[in-house]
């Protein structure tokens, strides 16, 4: 239930850069959403449309990009998606630290 | 689509969050306040930990918020041994959020000291929202498991101190010390990783002292 606030938050972003931009209707809303942002995409799409009504939102796509997070490896550099039980380096077998990789939230544009 | 007109926005969506987070951990400084979120899941023993260091800070005062759901048995114990205390409840919210912080923090007309602010029983979202805390405290349990580093990562990766509590029961229970602290230190180079029991209240002196040490 927590994607209700930040769904709304994202309707008034996308709305502030309209009006700045001069644009009546926002036709797509691209977001970022990494999987340990914390926030389900699914979630937000269900929100969205309740929210956006009678907003300049309204008729707006909502694309969300979703990332995948990334570990680092410490021994040769490479980044790489962990397996469940694991920090492994696929490559080399080193052990990978968390990056920021995953944890993006952001509205990257709106289009007009 | 094609006659779109893109607008770069590039802003991020936690932004009123991360915000109303950075004034209050500037006005709780100011005040001689430090702040520590307590994250765990429910039946960690997040508020027996508390009572067992708060025993333990001597001289520093302490304040509460607590977080819940429902219901205010946490705050009324404590507040039952001394110690200034409030309840927030979220009426269902997963975690506290900044701008709950901030009006638990005006109430509590705070000066010098540390504050605890317990959050809703839960591994997952507290780690992601920052309340205007100075560090983050990870109480985990060897009855939880040895495999929850690698099943939440991200609480262990943001905690600035864990302390792994319930292990009075090590002895009853199959829990792998070693599959736990590779998965907390794959994740979390620095944090210390305190053994603690609240039962026998083994291990609080150190957790006291940690927190001593950020204050002095």
């Amino acid at each position: 239930m927590h994607e209700y606030p930040i769904t709304q938050r994202i309707i008034e972003i996308a709305q502030e850069y309209a009006v700045k931009n001069n644009a009546d209707e926002v036709k797509v809303i691209n977001l970022i959403v990494g999987d340990y942002s914390g926030y389900v995409a699914s979630s937000i799409e269900l929100y969205f449309d309740i929210i956006a009504e009678g907003s300049r939102c309204e008729k707006a796509k909502l694309n969300i990009e979703r990332v995948i997070p990334k570990l680092k490896c410490n021994s040769c550099g490479e980044y790489f998606e962990r397996k469940p039980y694991s920090f492994e380096c696929p490559s080399c077998h080193g052990e990978g630290s968390p990056t920021q990789i995953g944890q993006e939230f952001y509205i990257r544009s709106i289009e007009v | 689509m094609s006659e779109n007109k893109e607008i770069e926005i590039m802003q991020s969506v936690y932004d009123k969050n991360d915000e109303v987070a950075a004034q209050i951990n500037r006005d709780l400084s100011k005040k001689g306040i430090y702040a520590i979120n307590v994250m765990g899941a429910p039946g960690a023993g997040k508020t027996t930990s508390l009572i067992n260091i708060i025993k333990r800070l001597d001289q520093i005062t302490p304040y509460v918020i607590e977080g819940d759901i429902e219901a205010d048995f946490d705050t009324k114990t404590l507040q039952g041994l001394g110690v200034k205390a409030i309840q927030i409840n979220t009426g269902g919210a997963c975690h506290l959020d900044s701008p709950l912080i901030g009006n638990a923090v005006e109430e509590l007309q705070l000066n010098n000291g540390v504050l605890f602010i317990e959050n809703i029983g839960n591994l997952v979202c507290p780690a992601e929202f920052m309340i205007g805390e100075h560090a983050k405290m990870l109480i985990s349990t060897v009855t939880e498991g040895s495999d929850k580093p690698y099943k939440y990562p991200l609480a262990f990766e943001k905690a600035d101190l864990i302390v792994l509590n319930k292990c009075d029961l090590l002895p009853y229970i199959d829990f792998d010390e070693e599959f736990f602290m590779k998965g907390v230190r794959a994740l979390n180079k620095t944090a210390p990783v305190i053994k603690v029991s609240g039962k026998t209240e083994e291990g609080f002196d150190e957790v006291a002292l940690w927190i001593k040490g950020k204050i002095n």
